[in-house]
């Protein structure tokens, strides 16, 4: 059951995760902010309905689209746009960026820009709970391109093996990179992969946030009983291209139009309408607030300092020898 | 002082860092049942038990990512490589993993991880199960290397590197599990980055670590009856590195011999040597010496391996050629 309040949250989330998305999208084009980055829009009912299914302290960790987790997970959007224009008040002080979102107090570990490169060390956070033998989880997001990486399998054989509690939710955007799934895996419907390692796989539609609050609910309560890993295919679409960079060519406008109109964020807007949660003037209260909260983020970014030059040797160690360059 | 070899050193020094905390634990390929392929994990399971010590599968990168898992966790893993060649295998989790983190997520996290992974030639293993590759590591910043010689250093260093908050790389040498040494009963530790003096000596600096400290300290017994007496100093660790003790012995001795069992070109020697000439160059009385391995991938035939490998010879050879 999921209460009327706790949908509207997932509301406000999902669309403060696509209007920030749009400036940052914005200030690329303005080049406040460089290197790669990686838009989640279109997909934001994953992040929002799988982590809202959690507890504070359970671990969650994601790749380099980790712009919706990291926000989902509660990350402060200053935090967040600071880290993108690559300001000391960014959440890594401005030495990750877009692709190495952190946020350790919300327990979010990032961010790797190795594809597959997260799924083993999903696994030992789990140990680490399996070891200490409290009832916390860990949940893992990656893209459908990560499940054919060796380390992945090597991963899910750990969880599995050991009966780690770990949650993998594989976002299923259909491509890896510009290379369609067909093209890349000979099991495309990757929750069968599951079945590889003994686990239960699941698939849900990643376009409703409500379906994928529900399957995870349950997944999330028989993980925590101890049932072991599982693994969640969430089937979604990225509107943007793989990167900033990427016009996407390789995709039929079409399948993209087809897409659109399955957009999460209306969605939702229909089904809080229709259940009398919300009305109208509610959903323009809440445009107007994530408005707000864009247009402070941004305000921050951009009147933030850049990280002193003698931050350059900051944390390559937590403890600094006299021989370290500059210690 | 009691004497005991090389590989029980390593256990006690597991053993004492388990008692004390909790949150330290063994994984990797045999090192439970088994004992461990060099017999440096031998008992441990017996007195820890299979959640402590911990068979894995055999999958590098999956060890070394979900040790670091853990220890973004709060745990402290001591994963076991069985070679070091192995940790090619495991090199993203290595160095885009472990050794990033901590600087790309702007310090918010500590990974206090000790990898132990023995390297070495000298026992007809081939290309692919011995070479002694410590430079690639070195070369990386955000993991310590720490690669002792004796059973007493590598007792110290290794209580050391499991207490550290940063990644460590520990690197054993297959040939030197069984050697014999002093150690002290109870605990000791060695600070990282504090080099030890093997030998005295006036008329020459040998640098060597590893195994490569005891084909030093041979060629120099050899050395001091043909009169010329070498001092030979063992930075214990690579990263973090002991300059001054190399800069304060060369500026006395005024030559220097650098040794290693890795490959010569863009090795750690190459560096010691560079930087020793950019601090010394006017008390210098020769240029300093590389003595390394062959540039080529070990081969199996033992009279082509021993060609391969550096060794007494060598260190006597390269010696003479800058003191005579």
């Amino acid at each position: 059951m999921i209460t009327p309040t706790a949908k509207i949250a997932m509301y406000r989330q999902m669309l403060l995760i696509r209007r920030l998305e749009e400036r940052v999208a914005e200030m690329y084009g303005e080049q406040q902010i460089g290197g790669f980055t990686h838009l989640y829009i279109g997909q934001e009912a994953v992040a929002v309905g799988a982590i809202s299914a959690l507890n504070h302290d359970d671990y969650v960790i994601g790749t380099y689209r980790d712009h919706g987790h990291f926000l989902a997970r509660g990350g402060d959007p200053n935090k967040f746009m600071a880290e993108l224009f690559g300001r000391d008040t960014g959440s890594c002080r401005g030495k990750g960026g877009s692709m190495h979102l952190a946020d350790v107090e919300h327990y979010f570990y990032g961010g790797t820009g190795i594809v597959g490169g997260s799924m083993p060390i999903a696994s030992g956070l789990a140990l680490a709970c399996s070891y200490r033998g409290d009832d916390r989880i860990v949940m893992s997001f990656f893209g459908d391109g990560a499940t054919n990486q060796g380390v992945w399998h090597e991963a899910l054989n750990f969880a599995k093996l050991w009966n780690l509690p770990v949650i993998f939710v594989c976002e299923n955007n259909f491509y890896g990179i510009g290379t369609g799934v067909r093209l890349s895996s000979a099991l495309t419907e990757v929750h069968k992969k599951a079945s590889g390692y003994g686990m239960p796989g699941y698939e849900v539609n990643g376009m409703d946030v409500l379906e994928v609050r529900r399957q995870c609910d349950e997944v999330v309560k028989m993980v925590r009983a101890g049932s072991g890993p599982a693994l969640i295919e969430a089937r979604c679409y990225r509107y943007q291209g793989h990167s900033m960079t990427d016009p996407g060519r390789y995709r039929a406008r079409a399948e993209e139009e087809l897409w659109r109109k399955r957009d999460p964020i209306p969605r939702l807007a229909k089904t809080l309408v229709a259940e009398r949660v919300v009305d109208e003037e509610r959903l323009r209260a809440l445009e107007q607030e994530v408005e707000r909260i864009c247009d402070e983020a941004v305000e921050f970014a951009a009147s933030s300092p850049e990280p002193p030059l003698s931050a350059l040797y900051d944390h390559v160690f937590s403890e600094r020898h006299p021989s370290d360059p500059h210690a | 002082m009691r004497e005991i070899r090389y590989y029980e050193a390593l256990i006690e020094a597991m053993a004492e860092e388990m008692r004390l905390d909790e949150n330290v634990f063994l994984m990797g390929e045999d090192i439970g049942l088994f004992g461990g392929t060099f017999r440096a994990t031998e008992g441990l399971m017996a007195e820890f038990g299979g959640r402590r010590v911990r068979d894995t599968p055999i999958a590098e990168a999956g060890i070394v990512g979900l040790a670091l898992g853990a220890a973004l966790a709060g745990l402290r893993p001591v994963p076991e490589l069985m070679t070091m060649n192995f940790a090619m295998v495991a090199m993203d989790q290595i160095i885009n993993h472990v050794a990033k983190m901590t600087y790309m997520f702007g310090g918010q996290c500590k990974i206090p991880i000790t990898i132990r992974a023995p390297g070495g030639g000298g026992t007809q293993k081939a290309a692919q199960h011995s070479h002694s590759i410590e430079s690639w590591f070195v070369n990386a910043p955000g993991i310590r290397v720490v690669i002792p010689s004796t059973p007493y250093d590598a007792k110290g260093l290794l209580k050391s590197s499991i207490r550290s908050d940063d990644p460590v790389l520990f690197i054993e040498h297959e040939m030197l599990y069984s050697i014999q040494g002093p150690v002290p009963e109870g605990e000791y530790l060695i600070p990282l980055g504090e080099a030890d003096v093997k030998r005295r000596g006036s008329d020459l600096t040998i640098v060597a670590w590893s195994k490569m400290v005891h084909e030093a300290l041979r060629a120099a017994e050899r050395l001091a009856e043909e009169g010329i007496e070498a001092e030979v100093i063992d930075p214990r660790s690579l990263d973090p590195f002991d300059w001054d003790a190399v800069y304060t012995s060369v500026a006395r001795t005024r030559r220097c011999v650098v040794v290693e069992e890795g490959w010569r070109t863009v090795g750690v020697g190459a560096e010691i040597a560079a930087r020793v000439q950019e601090h010394l160059f006017h008390e210098l009385d020769a240029p300093v010496q590389r003595v390394a391995a062959a540039d080529v991938p070990l081969p199996y035939a033992r009279n082509l391996e021993q060609a391969a490998l550096p060794g007494a010879d060598d260190i006597v050879r390269a010696a003479l050629k800058i003191t005579t």
